[in-house]
């Protein structure tokens, strides 16, 4: 007795294979996600951003009134502001030393798998304890200053000085740069070595070789991190939340203020659930309209291997 | 085609190449100047970044071990050690209330998504069903939808079913599958050769029962890829438990250390017992650690094969090690399904099969996945 004679094929006037019915029944679980979870929300957020809600009383419709607050909302551009500040920082200072220590590590041969783990610890450390970990070491008579005092350099409080508190949070975004380290190398180490050869029998210098053999060999992992940190990067919330924001006030929380804390904090705290949907739909915009330019950049500047040969 | 370094030398293309030795090409090649000077500065540039990365481990635990009135000097060694902090913050806070939380939250969201992924994924990769291109496209493209959209109707939807301030809803959204997770395991499933169920298939086995008892076995690395994955962001995960946990009893570790900063952080107005917060930071990131170096393999080269263009070579010391898994586990089907063969003992590799050519899997047919989270 098998499988196979157990079910017959389905007659009716659909005609559906059994191996369609099985393949939808193993869709199942992410046909019901789907739909409850991510389209049926979408469709709901969207709904909700035209109304007053406070999750108590019923939701009363306004049409675009939570929109028109966005723009006369000066914490808006305030959070805007310090996120695309943080990105901007965060991102190239990312891409730079993860590619720098990807090809120290390519240098060092044997040991390298010592050097990728220690590279990678840091990101496997949860990231509240990373938060309270920094809150000691940005702070004014911390270790970073004490380190920067060694080289004659007197520096400011990380954690209060409202022009110095993005620098700090993005120091301390660095320290998590060990998935990108890895990205890298792997990458790395698919260049084929006799263009290396040939570049160098032809006189090519190491920039040249770098700039002409290297960046366009790992330019579809530098333009996936790329993609995948500015997405990330926007989205900053943990970190910044536990240090700055542990306490309704506190020092330095409008230069920390960025823009899905402040979702956070009109949803959950103001349980203003309407302006909270209207934001939460401009963040993906935002989100969408960068990828996409990312995505044509990239047409120009991404190597795939095998093309135009 | 890939090009196998460390075999630039004319050496045949088909010979497997030691790692060690390519390696030390690689290293070779690159390592150029082997000038003293430049040799120097590179050890020292190493020696340095170590330092970098390694410090701040050395701090958190020095920092647990001061006392209030020394946790924000910077020496290192403190002296005395004071270890009573471990057990006085277990005692201020239900700290192990949390953890307990957090093991519980971090492995029924681990298995759920694993297993529900892994159905799905399998759908992708096995079935021919009508739309399947394009219900594929959708599932990517939800990758790109940021949380904060479904955030509040999520909300809402756990709220009305009267799961606010219970623990289910930091797990159970888990059941049903995450689209990075079916990405990345369809891309295994793909790697396995259509013909070893079709023979299955031909034998009379039910399509859960390929499922189960062939697809899941020969690609169990990446399973664990999975579970590692989705434990770890679930033990780092803030947000979910500040918007759906009221009561500190079903705190998790984060959730709770972050009360701890609110509570003892002297800068925001708390009271100025900072070593309880950093104690507890060390309570919360050991076991990531221990785990870590457990699952290394898997950690790393999870990561590595998230990136695009990264699939000619292993990442760590074991070449192929992904594609091991279906090469020396060939395993002729009829026997796994009698039973007389577990899937997963790797002692069949010697075994020639009946069908030639059939189920022998050369490595140009592994392909690694090519995406991300």
């Amino acid at each position: 007795m098998t499988a196979a004679t157990a079910s017959a094929p389905t007659g009716g006037r659909w005609r559906i294979s059994q191996e369609t019915r099985w393949a939808f029944i193993f869709l199942l679980p992410w046909i019901f996600g789907f739909l409850v979870f991510t389209a049926g929300p979408m469709i709901a957020s969207l709904a909700i951003s035209f109304t007053e809600y406070n999750g108590i009383r019923p939701p009363e419709f306004v049409a675009l009134e939570n929109y028109e607050d966005l723009l006369s909302d000066r914490r808006i551009p305030l959070a805007l502001t310090n996120t695309a500040i943080y990105t901007l920082l965060h991102v190239p200072a990312v891409i730079i030393l993860a590619l720098a220590l990807a090809m120290l590590l390519l240098r060092v041969g044997r040991a390298s798998g010592f050097f990728r783990t220690v590279f990678y610890l840091p990101t496997i450390t949860p990231t509240v304890a990373v938060a309270t970990l920094f809150l000691l070491i940005l702070g004014g008579n911390g270790l970073l200053n004490q380190g920067l005092g060694v080289l004659g350099i007197s520096g400011p409080n990380w954690l209060t000085d409202p022009q110095w508190v993005k620098p700090g949070i993005v120091i301390m975004s660095l320290w998590s740069l060990g998935s990108t380290v890895v990205i890298y190398f792997a990458a790395l180490r698919n260049v084929p070595l006799e263009l290396y050869e040939a570049a160098r029998i032809d006189g090519a210098d190491s920039w040249q070789q770098f700039r002409n053999i290297t960046v366009p060999f790992i330019s579809g992992a530098l333009f996936f991190t790329i993609v995948v940190n500015t997405i990330a990067s926007l989205q900053i919330f943990t970190e910044v939340f536990t240090m700055f924001f542990s306490q309704r006030s506190g020092p330095a929380q409008g230069s920390a203020l960025f823009y899905v804390i402040y979702l956070f904090q009109k949803a959950f705290s103001d349980l203003d659930f309407g302006y909270a949907s209207a934001m939460a739909w401009l963040l993906f915009a935002i989100i969408l309209v960068i990828t996409i330019i990312q995505l044509r950049l990239s047409k120009r500047f991404v190597y795939y291997e095998g093309e135009g040969r | 085609m890939t090009i196998q370094q460390g075999q630039v030398g004319g050496a045949p293309p088909a010979a497997p190449v030691a790692p060690a030795t390519a390696r030390m090409d690689l290293a070779a090649a690159h390592g150029r100047t082997t000038g003293a000077i430049s040799r120097i500065l590179f050890l020292a540039t190493l020696s340095f970044a170590t330092f970098l990365f390694i410090f701040p481990f050395v701090w958190l635990v020095s920092a647990s071990l001061k006392t209030r009135a020394t946790v924000f000097n910077n020496e290192l060694f403190p002296a005395p050690l004071y270890f009573e902090n471990f057990p006085t913050v277990f005692e201020l806070a239900p700290l192990a209330t949390w953890f307990f939380n957090s093991v519980l939250v971090g492995v029924l969201a681990a298995a759920a998504v694993t297993i529900s992924s892994a159905l799905v994924a399998f759908a992708f990769a096995y079935f021919r069903f009508p739309f399947r291109n394009a219900i594929f496209g959708v599932v990517l493209a939800t990758m790109m939808l940021p949380g904060a959209v479904t955030l509040i109707p999520n909300f809402l939807i756990w709220n009305a079913l009267g799961q606010v301030n219970t623990l289910t809803p930091l797990w159970a959204g888990n059941l049903f599958a995450s689209a990075f997770y079916i990405f990345l395991l369809r891309q295994f499933f793909l790697g396995l050769p259509r013909e070893l169920f079709e023979a299955a298939r031909v034998d009379g086995a039910s399509y859960p029962r390929m499922w189960w008892n062939i697809a899941l076995p020969l690609t169990r690395a990446a399973l664990i890829v999975v579970f590692i994955f989705e434990l770890k962001a679930s033990w780092t995960d803030l947000l979910k438990p500040l918007i759906f946990l009221k009561d500190t009893a079903l705190f998790t570790l984060p959730r709770g250390l972050q009360s701890l900063v609110s509570r003892f952080n002297p800068a925001t107005g708390g009271q100025g017992e900072f070593q309880y917060v950093m104690a507890a930071s060390v309570v919360i990131t050991l076991p990531m650690i221990v785990i870590f170096f457990l699952a290394q393999r898997y950690f790393v080269e999870g990561i590595a094969t998230t990136a695009p263009r990264a699939e000619s070579r292993s990442v760590t010391g074991s070449p192929q090690a992904w594609c091991k898994t279906p090469v020396e586990k060939a395993i002729p089907y009829e026997q796994v399904r009698r039973g007389t063969r577990d899937p997963r003992a790797a002692d069949v590799a010697a075994r020639p099969s009946r069908n030639q050519g059939g189920t022998s899997w050369t490595r140009s047919s592994c392909s690694r996945p090519t995406m991300t989270p």
